[in-house]
């Protein structure tokens, strides 16, 4: 297993680079992937990571996109419920690149 | 001796063979065997009439985990895994009713 | 529905208990991956399968990841068609306050005919 190392302590991860155990999270591992991943980290990116987190301690899934889209929609407001914006600020993928920095595993049915 | 039941018995006969060969002893119910543990089922009285012959335990954790702990039948005997080990231990010989 | 083009009717019969064996998560996982293609997906609970459904399951102990949550995200994926078996219901002593989702409750008779209807059925 391929690990990352973040102020000194290292977390696993697999070969994608998902978090192994959620309760390794944290907001400076979340940091550390989203550099990797090329996201600089705004209060807009947060927002949404919180909301996956939220969303996965209520629902034990990371949601699909088209589920996390309704569902911000629902929370947020139609204007950060819509693909364009989640797409702006993840551009690989809301789901499955947000869900990387909330250290969740990838959403079932993601391909 | 011990017999290990871990099949629901209403999907499965292995309770019943288990009580119809067995004369008593002890009897674990673990896994989906625990369901046999709950009150106002059709398996109620079946169970009570097991009770009278046999020293009847289920582990703990597979009660919890089905959400059954708190209807388990009286005379049941709720145990953790130390206890499934105590009951393996007390007992010469044991059957798992796979 | 199916009379829409490309649009099939799809039945999931759940029969086993959750955690004894694989089933029921399975069952779960292949339904979320079919939400995805919007197609008229419903869930079945017959015989121990209704035990899926059950309030209060709480597996630290059996250190057994609980998934009995994630039927409640099955209206966000527009899953919403579940029916569970009211004889299973009654011969395990529960009654539909005792499930965590709203169901429809139908009798065996009335379930053979839903499940006759369906142009796919996936059995677990």
């Amino acid at each position: 297993m391929p690990n990352i190392e973040v102020n000194g302590k290292s977390y696993e991860t697999d070969e994608e680079g998902y978090l192994v155990n959620l309760a390794d999270w944290n907001k400076d591992v979340a940091d550390y992937i989203a550099k990797t991943e090329n996201v600089a980290m705004s209060e807009q990116h947060w927002e949404v990571v919180d909301f996956l987190r939220g969303y996965y301690d209520e629902y034990q899934i990371a949601p699909a996109v088209r589920v996390l889209t309704k569902a911000i929609g629902k929370k947020l407001g139609p204007e950060k419920g819509n693909s364009q914006y989640l797409y702006e600020l993840f551009p690989y993928g809301p789901a499955k690149q947000a869900c990387k920095i909330a250290g969740l595993p990838k959403p079932t049915g993601c391909v | 001796m011990l017999h290990i039941v871990n099949k629901s018995p209403f999907s499965s006969q292995a309770l019943d063979s288990c009580v119809q060969v067995a004369p008593g002893g002890d009897l674990l119910l673990i896994e989906d065997g625990v369901y046999a543990a709950s009150s106002g089922t059709v398996a109620d009285n079946f169970m009570r009439d097991i009770l009278k012959r046999f020293r009847v335990f289920a582990l703990g954790p597979d009660l919890e985990a089905r959400g059954l702990a708190d209807r388990l039948i009286d005379g049941i005997t709720p145990v953790d895994y130390a206890g499934f080990v105590d009951l393996v231990a007390r007992n010469k010989t044991c059957q798992s009713w796979l | 529905m199916s009379e829409e083009p490309g649009i099939k009717k799809f039945m999931f019969v759940n029969r086993k208990a959750p955690y004894g064996t694989v089933y029921a998560l399975e069952a779960l996982e292949v339904v979320l991956i079919t939400a995805a293609f919007d197609q008229d997906v419903s869930l079945a609970f017959l015989d121990d399968g209704v035990f899926q459904l059950r309030k209060g399951q709480q597996t630290k102990g059996i250190e057994t990841k609980n998934f009995s949550p994630t039927y409640r995200a099955l209206e966000g994926y527009d899953i919403e068609k579940l029916y569970v078996e009211k004889e299973a219901l009654a011969a395990r002593g529960l009654t539909e306050d005792d499930l965590l989702v709203d169901v429809t409750v139908l009798d065996r008779k009335a379930l053979g005919v839903l499940m006759d209807e369906q142009d796919v059925i996936l059995s677990f």
